[in-house]
């Protein structure tokens, strides 16, 4: 159909837009300032370390936020996807794959091989890399930089630079500008600033994240963490004691009120990242019905693992005497039953009709976890299965969901299965405040009548690959618990369809066969016989 | 063997007749397509080229749908319709029967007999054909240096976005001396104007085509307008002054054709069991203020919803609630609840209040009884409402001053957004005060 010589390196059919000069000059800084930690990498030994480091990062956040400047600014404010899928980088071209390898293999450097970023083993100086953010470290908590250090102020650096981004390309939406600030700023002060001020504070105290909640924190109860707050004094028990409360306490009411989105796309940092750094990849997250089916199951298996990794942790390093500690093996396996069989019975009286029938087996499949549980610790076999599996357990926990799945798999496939494929197929937290989105929310988006034209541009740009459209041509509010509610399907939106909202709890789910605007007596007839 | 329904076309209109009629009935249902395999959203033909969406995104529904439906799809190009013996015959000669046949044919775009209108690179901007042609004859502005829409309507508007997005240059030909004026209020269709002009498309108003000049090898080179005579080089050229039904194909057969297929309230042709819906159905008379033929996307799926019902026994008037429609103009979002006429067919009692935000991208057009002061309907630009809240409100026949006071309730702009409501109350108690 289209015989010209096709100049981008696109893999879909038309050209890519050129870019402009602007664009060009921007791009040349930014790759500048990317140079010189690629030398770094190669070991390249920089006479002045702060110096070189400032020039890197700034030429990197300068390139950043100039390329944005340059698509945005001087447009009209409005809807910026033109050739979203011409681009090779966002349309699983070359550019995108090439990005996707780079990115899973640093991940996999990061965590697996840490010294060929130049980490110093065994009290050796740092060199390479991680050497280059020696200074830095030292400046901000006295200390030299570690990988999670380089990582974490990279990660920072890539939230802040895309966040300006994201907020120049919505220059017209409020609400995606202050929900974008609301993760640079809790980026900035929670995930990187406050941890390295509380290590100078006392540095007895392990690397808290506040706003980093169990069980997407999956160390947080680990023997070795709880042990050293217990040690801090007063200000680590108030650490661990907000750790608990964040997840039993603070989670459920502020999920009530706003949904699952007060956490997942204004303050989580993974989320962080997929809606700025991730933002151009957001397109590529899977509609099929497959990849659901297989969303619904692994999400769930990965909380529940993460569950019994945590309990089972916890209750290998109790103690059996109430004298010793009051928190005895028995008392925590009896609150953690007492917990979880609370939450089944409530779900399966009150709201067991608006669980599908899948959804009922998997529950009942948890349940029965729960139960052979209790019966492993009254007979007593429980110890030895924990004693035995808690450490392994963990470890593979670790190794399997915390570094593979969110890391290496969640980040470094960005370009390949869009950004939020971690969120959506792996993160315990996320199914934690689905569960409760989806049952217990007053946060659903409002679908506004008979207006849609199942155009698809919000299937379309959903990252959870939620098939938005599905609901809105129906006329029916869209209540799915894997909705971070990041706002975009309702502004991309051609027609004013959707609508993110806080509203009670009544009438929430509403299905509907024949849309408003046709004949009354008809809607009502078919509307209310289904 | 079950009664068999075939439905000719897959658009929105066929594709909710089959899926009501599934839900309903175990009847064999065929769909019969000339345009393409799966049933996708004509309306976001724009943003494929614009590459915002594929194709693929445009298909509401995943390839597996319709046989887990027990939905057939057929396709082939319907040549006759044999109604005696309740046979179809395809262009390659096949045949197929049916009991029961809906035709949903949709439109075509209009052609006015211009000299040069089959030429190459002359397209209109409806069917998939049309798209996959726009992107052969302007895949980007080296190949297409300049194209040239001619028709002030809403596909026309989309024409230009979608070859701007493409850094293609557009001169926009519109008959009316303001864009799209035979519909919208003069406020609003200046504001437009301006948009138009804003996005660098150079926009000509009052302007009709004469003429499209061709090149050696039967190409568009140049088209002319009649006005001024002058001589526009382009390459493309896109015909967008309105749609009418595709029925060609029914000329020889029984089923009374005018414009559209004349159907009665129960979608009803002259011949039994065979029904017409969407926007090549023709009512025999107007209902309420309604245009007989009605191409939009929502009254070809509500004939869709109704005729459903009919042909599984619960025979159901078409009756469509209160009018409504919505479009985009580039950057500006455009809904319409209730009925405000432009200066052509405004009846004598529909007075209007207008307000425009200064930024001029944000306008409304309320319209109410001079005499009783009944809230008629809405124009609402570039902030969002709620469609259910004036459906309710034009039922319950509202005054305007109780709109205005309530206006708030009836916002859906996303959180966050000022609510323009309260300077929109000041400006109409403003102008009560001044009239």
């Amino acid at each position: 159909m289209n015989s010209k010589i096709n100049h981008s390196m696109s893999l879909a059919k038309p050209d890519a837009l050129g870019i402009s000069n602007m664009h060009k000059v921007a791009l040349c800084i930014g790759i500048v300032g990317l140079f010189i930690l690629i030398l770094a990498l190669c070991h390249v030994d920089f006479p002045n370390k702060g110096l070189f480091l400032t020039l890197s990062l700034g030429l990197i956040a300068l390139g950043i936020v100039l390329y944005s400047r340059a698509s945005y600014v001087n447009t009209m404010g409005g809807i910026k996807n033109d050739g979203v899928w011409f681009k090779s980088v966002s349309s699983r071209g070359i550019w995108g794959w090439m990005a996707g390898v780079i990115l899973t293999t640093f991940y996999i450097v990061l965590y697996f091989f840490p010294k060929y970023l130049g980490l110093g083993e065994n009290g050796a100086e740092n060199e390479g890399l991680i050497g280059l953010f020696d200074p830095l470290s030292q400046l901000l908590s006295n200390r030299p930089a570690s990988q999670w250090f380089v990582y974490g102020t990279l990660y920072t650096l890539a939230i802040l630079t895309f966040g300006v981004k994201f907020i120049l390309k919505y220059k017209h939406n409020k609400y995606q500008q202050l929900r974008t600030l609301s993760v640079m700023f809790f980026q900035l002060g929670f995930a990187f600033l406050i941890p390295e001020f509380m290590y100078v504070m006392n540095n007895d105290l392990p690397y808290y994240d506040l706003k980093n909640i169990w069980p997407l924190n999956y160390y947080l109860f680990d023997e070795w963490s709880v042990k050293a707050f217990l040690s801090s004094g007063n200000i680590g028990l108030g650490l661990l004691l907000f750790g608990i409360i964040s997840i039993f306490v603070i989670t459920p009411i502020l999920t009530y009120k706003y949904g699952k989105r007060w956490y997942c796309s204004w303050v989580c940092g993974c989320g962080g990242l997929a809606e700025t750094a991730g933002d151009s990849f957001r397109q590529l997250s899977s509609k099929k019905r497959y990849a659901w089916q297989i969303e619904r199951w692994l999400i769930h298996l990965v909380l529940v693992f993460s569950v019994v990794m945590t309990t089972a942790m916890i209750y290998t390093y109790l103690g059996y005497d109430s004298n010793d500690f009051w928190l005895t093996r028995g008392l925590f396996i009896s609150l953690v039953i007492g917990f979880l069989t609370l939450i089944f019975v409530g779900v399966m009286i009150f709201k067991r009709q608006e669980l599908a029938k899948d959804a009922k087996y998997g529950a009942l499949g948890f349940f029965t976890i729960i139960l052979l549980l209790a019966f492993m610790h009254t007979t007593s076999t429980t110890e030895h299965l924990f004693y035995i599996n808690s450490g392994t357990l963990r470890s593979a926990y670790g190794l399997y969901i915390g570094s593979i799945f969110s890391g290496v798999i969640g980040t470094g496939f960005y370009p390949i299965l869009g950004n939020r494929a971690w969120c959506r197929f792996g993160c315990p937290m996320a199914a934690v405040l689905g569960f409760q989105q989806r049952l217990f929310s007053k946060f659903r988006i409002t679908t506004n009548g008979g207006q849609c034209i199942s155009c698809g541009n919000c299937s379309t740009y959903c990252e959870m690959g939620i098939d938005v459209r599905a609901y809105a041509q129906k006329g029916e509010n869209i209540v799915r618990s894997s909705c971070v509610g990041c706002g975009i399907c309702a502004a991309v939106c051609p027609r004013g369809v959707l609508k993110l909202e806080n509203q009670s709890m009544k009438g929430r789910i509403n299905p509907n066969d024949v849309l408003l605007g046709n004949d009354v007596d008809l809607m009502h007839f078919v509307n209310k016989k289904n | 063997m079950e009664e068999h329904t075939v439905i000719i076309g897959n658009g929105i209109s066929g594709v909710t007749a089959a899926r009501h009629i599934r839900k309903l009935s175990k009847k064999r249902i065929t769909i019969v397509s000339s345009e393409t395999d799966y049933f996708f959203s004509r309306t976001a033909l724009m943003y494929v080229y614009m590459g915002h969406m594929t194709f693929e995104h445009t298909q509401p529904y995943e390839n597996w749908f319709w046989k887990k439906n027990k939905i057939d799809l057929k396709k082939g190009f319907i040549k006759q319709v044999d109604t005696d013996n309740k046979q179809l015959l395809f262009s390659n000669n096949d045949t197929l029967n049916y009991d029961t046949l809906i035709i949903a044919t949709g439109s075509k775009p209009n052609k006015f007999g211009w000299p040069g209108e089959n030429l190459n690179g002359v397209m209109g901007m409806y069917h998939k054909q049309d798209l996959e042609n726009l992107e052969k004859y302007a895949p980007n502005n080296s190949v297409c240096k300049r194209a040239v829409i001619v028709g002030g309507g809403l596909i026309g508007i989309e024409l230009a976005e979608m070859l701007h997005s493409r850094r293609i240059p557009v001169t926009f030909l519109v008959r009316e001396n303001s864009f799209w004026n035979g519909i919208l209020p003069e406020g609003e269709s200046a504001m437009i104007n301006r948009h138009i002009k804003n996005h660098h498309i150079d926009l000509r108003l009052s302007s009709n085509l004469k003429e499209i000049i061709a090149d050696e090898n039967g190409k568009v080179k140049s088209i002319i307008i009649e006005e001024t005579g002058e001589e526009i080089p382009c390459n493309v050229v896109g015909l967008t002054a309105g749609v009418s039904p595709n029925i060609d194909f029914l000329k020889d057969s029984n089923i009374e054709i005018g414009k559209g297929v004349k159907v009665n309230r129960y979608l009803e042709t002259n011949i039994t069991n065979v029904y017409a819906i969407g926007d090549c159905a023709e009512q025999h008379a107007p209902i309420g203020q309604r245009r007989p033929i009605e191409a939009v996307w929502y009254t070809g799926r509500m004939m869709g919803e109704t005729v459903a019902q009919t042909i599984c026994g619960n025979k159901t008037k078409y009756t469509p609630g209160h009018w409504f429609n919505s479009a985009k103009f580039f950057d500006i979002e455009y809904q319409t609840y209730g009925w405000v006429h432009g200066a052509k067919g405004k009846p004598d009692y529909e007075t209007h209040f207008h307000w425009k935000h200064h930024d001029d991208t944000k306008c409304i057009t309320i319209a109410y009884h001079s005499q009783n002061r009944t809230f008629l309907g809405i124009n609402t630009f570039g902030i969002r409402m709620r469609h259910d809240t004036f459906d309710r409100w034009l039922s319950e026949n509202k005054s305007v001053e109780y709109v205005i006071q309530h206006l708030k309730e009836a916002n859906f702009d996303p959180e966050f957004y000022k609510c323009y409501a309260p300077e929109i109350q000041t400006a109409f108690y403003k102008n009560l005060e001044t009239v």
